[in-house]
């Protein structure tokens, strides 16, 4: 039986979503994480300015009516202890600039008290932060504004994102990482319960038709359930199957066993040749009949079992001696005698023990019907490359038959005459052989009479 | 022999009962398990006969409940299905050997030969004429310290001649007693036999004597 | 064949004599190459006595430059590449103030190469600014006149032994005049923020009538000769390379901390031959590597384990502080208070 194409993994799947899931999270915590990061350090940068530019605020006095200014050296050092960055300041009122960089914007709009005015622009070369603080200075009645501006180019806040994201990406990276690791286990041990459930089943031989009773997640319990009844319907099928074969055989058989032994009974009784013909002849129908219900049911039975054909460890002698062991009887009643070639140690091979005996039956009991009385039957099994099962006979073998042709159903042999059978039989064995991975060969015997038909398997 | 058959169906009983006293034979026939197990409650017998399917449960039963009896009776199953594994079965359950139905009553008769054989009833069906005899059960001949395994046509034909000596027997007879009633059989297949018993029973105390016209018949030499 | 260096100050004379400059011009040298493929052009605060075996080593492992070396005052270099706009591809100077007033306002380039990256972070400013020496300031003292005395060993000790006795002092103390010495104005400013126990020692030295000097050389000679009885203030190196020549006076680095002036070099914007001035970079600044010159110019190499031997020294940090006093209403306000200190009549 074919494996169903698979379509999709589920491990796939899930795996690729609980990454997907994770992907979207670091990208998500690095953003933020960078947001956040570059943030503070702009506010910390700000706070630095603000600082500094109060601390030159608080430095301007009002003297002769006039501003004076005693810069903090502290002012401007600590703009300088985080990074190397370039700074211009610039003390501005009565529209004049006091000291500084007179080239320095002014602030777009005029800071209130307590309230800094924070910009952004380019000055000679670079990209700077620039705070301006207003504060008034002078006598109650001559009250001036001074502003102060300090600004600071971004370059130490610029080496400082670069760090944040270096470090947001390394642990962004480094949780994806994780994640996806731990998603390879999450989605592997999801799904542990359902190999579980796999092996559990997979472990039976085919006919174990038994419900799965292993354990079972919730979500599975409905697959599992609907896996149980299909099995308990199979396997009402399969034992009305075999209730019916038996049936078949028995109702078949039971009346036609009446009959022939009847039919023994008044051939016995009888004198006239001609009666006694006739008795012989019906006799001969009845046999023949028995015979194709019989392997009309055995073929059934070949057909039934080669679907899910058994992996079972066999000793291929131990099967071949119970088949002669068994048509024994049957040959010696017309004094043929089965000699038997089989090495002296077991034979491994792997099949199903039932089919290969029916096989084995049905191409000994053909040997046995087609050989002359007093002959010899020979059962060879060889072991090379192949397992070579072969049944040589002495009698009529196949003629100039098709051979081919011989195997397939009810073809009966040109040779065949008036010799009860049919041509079943080579097809059960070859049918058998075939579901081995096999096949049947049939030659004939090459001094004269009698034909040679081989078993072949792979070696398992 | 002493047969006990078990079989539900009348007819098929009946037909198989009369074709086994032809042969000489006694037949005690039981329908159910609970006849059969009555049956084998007051008398002892050669062989049992039991038909697998019976009506009041299957006749495994029994075969296991006499697996152990001691002296117990050997039985040999009649059943409708041939496949080797239920022989495994069957024989794992107790019987000592089946057969298919419908069957060939030569085939019946070697098989209840050899089972008896292996049984061990080796007394029972000797017959000695003129100092020759003639073990019927295991099928070999013995005169002057000489032990013949005989055939089995060679058998059935000398059984036909020790079982009546000096009667003589036509041809016909003697194929019906030889060959099943589904082997092709000829006279001449006859003459050819003969001839191989009298190379067989040469230098023991009997011999085959030509009837012209009628047949052939034993005489002690 | 090199010139005779009679040559190459007779052309660097002449040339001085041109009226495009606005900046003075102190000394000038040509180094010309045996077969030259480039030209470097040096404006320095250094005399050309202390840089020239430095030069000629320089041009001994690049013999194809010559180099043109120019030596002006600290605010006339300043002048010449913030105001004039000049060209040069070297700028070397002893105002670590006014350098960073250059990297700070644009005018100098960025370079890096491993070995200015193997300099400590205090010996350079934004890859803009590399020091390459290390010189304390230093006290002077005249052997004649702390014959057989201990001479003060920090400022506290220096203060009390002029307040002690003023009759011994009066009038033979000597420092920078920080109105016309870049470098003293920047050692004062220093001193100034490290404590105020600087101030006390100019109320001090003012009151004892602290004669003002513009250079180191002069101030040593004097001290030398017994004229004064200590400088206060003196380039540690200069000091240093007189001891081999003058007798009469020694070096004393004071306990409670001593100002290490850097002297820098960096690369103007207006710089044109750009790889031969980052040649002379790497080379300045990988001066510890040549005790030879070390020894021949006098300059202490950047060396940081001295500062962890001697934990009084701190070396003067770059960074925008040192802005501050560039300011012109600081430094009025700084000279104002130290002229009202020490120049009291």
């Amino acid at each position: 039986m074919r494996a169903p194409r698979a379509v999709g993994s589920i491990r796939q799947r899930l795996f690729y979503q609980l990454a997907g899931v994770a992907a979207i999270l670091s990208l998500a915590f690095f953003l933020i994480v960078r947001v956040v990061a570059e943030q503070a350090a702009e506010s910390t940068q700000d706070d630095i300015l603000s600082a500094s530019a109060t601390a030159i605020a608080d430095s301007l006095r009002s003297e002769d009516g006039g501003v004076m200014l005693d810069l903090p050296y502290s002012a401007l050092s600590m703009l300088g202890t985080l990074s190397e960055d370039r700074v211009f300041y610039r003390v501005y009122t009565n529209d004049a600039t006091l000291t500084g960089y007179d080239d320095l914007p002014l602030p777009n709009r005029t800071p209130r008290r307590g309230e800094p005015v924070f910009a952004t622009f380019d000055f000679r070369g670079d990209e700077v932060r620039a705070v301006s603080v207003v504060r008034a200075v002078g006598s109650a009645n001559a009250l001036r504004n001074v502003i102060v501006t300090v600004a600071q180019t971004r370059l130490g806040l610029e080496s400082t994102s670069r760090t944040i994201t270096a470090t947001a990406t390394a642990v962004g990276a480094g949780f994806f990482l994780v994640a996806t690791g731990l998603s390879l286990w999450a989605a592997s041990a999801a799904l542990a319960p359902i190999e579980r459930l796999t092996s559990a089943v997979a472990r039976r031989g085919p006919y174990d038709l038994r419900p799965v009773t292993a354990e079972t997640p919730t979500e599975l319990v409905p697959l599992v359930d609907a896996l149980n009844s299909f099995m308990a319907r199979l396997r009402a099928s399969l034992s009305r199957t075999e209730d019916f074969i038996a049936e078949a055989a028995h109702r078949v058989r039971t009346p036609l066993a009446t009959v022939r032994a009847q039919a023994e009974v008044t051939h016995r009784k009888l004198n006239k040749p001609e009666h006694r013909l006739a008795i012989r002849e019906m006799i001969r129908a009845i046999d023949e009949s028995s015979r194709s219900a019989g392997q009309m049911l055995d073929h059934a039975m070949v057909k039934f079992r080669t679907d899910t054909l058994a992996g079972d460890d066999l000793d291929m002698r131990a099967l071949i001696a119970e088949v002669c062991d068994r048509l024994g009887a049957t040959a010696d009643l017309k004094d043929i005698d089965i000699r038997r070639e089989l090495p002296d140690m077991p034979v491994p091979v792997s099949g199903d023990g039932i089919l290969l005996q029916a096989a084995l039956q049905n191409l000994l009991d053909n040997a046995i019907k087609y050989s002359p009385d007093d002959t010899e039957i020979v059962v060879r099994l060889e072991q090379g490359e192949e397992l070579r099962v072969s049944i040589t006979d002495a009698g009529r073998g196949f003629g100039d038959a098709d051979l081919t042709r011989i195997k397939t159903r009810y073809t009966r042999g040109t040779n065949v005459g008036n010799i009860v059978g049919s041509g079943l039989g080579l097809t059960i064995a070859e049918e058998v052989a075939r579901a081995h991975g096999g096949q049947l060969e049939i030659k004939s015997n090459q001094n004269g009479a009698g034909a040679c038909v081989s078993l072949v398997l792979p070696r398992s | 022999m002493r047969f006990l058959l078990i079989e539900d169906n009348a007819k098929l009983a009946s037909a198989i009962a009369e074709r086994l006293k032809l042969d000489g034979h006694a037949v005690d026939h039981a329908d159910t398990l609970e006849a059969a197990r009555a049956c084998l409650d007051v008398a002892t017998y050669d062989l049992m006969l039991l038909d697998i399917m019976l009506p009041d449960g299957d006749g495994r039963a029994l075969l296991e409940s006499q697996r152990d009896v001691s002296n117990r009776c050997p039985v040999i199953v009649i059943t409708a299905r041939s496949a080797v594994s239920d022989r495994v079965s069957l024989l794992d359950l107790g019987a000592d050997d089946y057969i298919t139905k419908p069957f060939d009553f030569s085939e019946l008769e070697a098989r209840c030969r050899a089972v008896l054989r292996r049984q061990g009833h080796a007394t029972d069906n000797r017959i000695i004429v003129g100092g020759t005899t003639l073990d019927s059960t295991a099928g070999e001949l013995l005169f002057d310290g000489q032990t013949i395994a005989l055939r089995n046509r060679e058998l059935r034909l000398l059984e036909v001649f020790f079982k009546a000596p000096g009667q003589v027997f036509s041809k016909s007879h003697l194929i019906d007693r030889m060959f099943s009633l589904s082997d092709e059989a000829s006279e001449n297949a006859i003459e050819v036999y003969v001839a191989r018993l009298r190379k067989r029973l040469d230098g023991s105390g009997t011999r085959i004597e030509t009837v012209r016209g009628l047949g052939y018949r034993m005489v002690p030499t | 064949m090199r010139f005779s260096r009679t040559a190459a100050q007779l052309i660097a004379a002449l040339l001085t004599i041109s009226p495009v400059v606005a900046y003075d011009i102190q000394e000038r040298m040509l180094y010309p190459a045996e077969v030259e493929t480039s030209v470097l052009r040096v404006i320095s605060t250094a005399d050309l006595d202390v840089f020239d075996p430095i030069l000629l080593a320089f041009q001994a492992e690049n013999p194809g430059v010559s180099i043109d070396y120019i030596v002006t005052e600290t605010a006339d270099l300043m002048q010449a590449l913030y105001t004039d706009g000049a060209s040069f591809d070297l700028a070397i100077s002893s105002a670590m103030d006014l350098q960073t007033k250059l990297a700070n306002d644009g005018f100098a380039r960025t370079y890096t190469s491993p070995v200015t990256e193997a300099l400590p972070d205090w010996a350079r400013w934004r890859n803009q600014i590399f020091a390459f020496t290390q010189e304390p300031a230093v006290v002077v003292v005249s052997d004649a006149f702390f014959a057989g005395e201990q001479p003060p060993q920090s400022r506290d000790e220096l203060i009390a032994l002029l307040r002690e006795s003023p009759e011994r002092f009066r009038g033979r103390i000597g420092t920078y005049d920080v109105r016309r010495s870049g470098f003293g104005y920047m050692m004062a400013t220093q001193d100034s923020r490290n404590s105020e126990a600087y101030w006390r020692l100019m109320e001090v030295m003012g009151w004892l009538d602290a004669q003002l000097y513009c250079c180191s050389g002069e101030m040593i000679r004097d001290v030398a000769s017994g004229r004064l009885a200590l400088a206060y203030n003196v380039l540690g190196s200069y000091a240093q390379s007189q001891l081999a020549t003058t007798d009469g006076f020694r070096i004393v680095e004071l306990d409670d901390y001593v100002n290490v002036m850097l002297r820098t070099v960096l690369i103007p914007q207006t710089a044109q031959n750009i790889s031969d001035a980052q040649s002379m970079v790497d080379f300045l600044t990988n001066l510890a590597a040549r005790p030879d010159l070390v020894a021949a110019s006098e300059l202490p190499a950047i060396a940081p384990e001295t500062f962890q031997a001697n934990t009084a020294l701190r070396p003067i940090r770059f960074g925008p502080g040192l802005l501050v006093f560039l300011d012109q209403l600081k430094r009025e306000a700084f000279l104002r208070n130290w002229e009202d200190s020490l120049v009291q009549n």
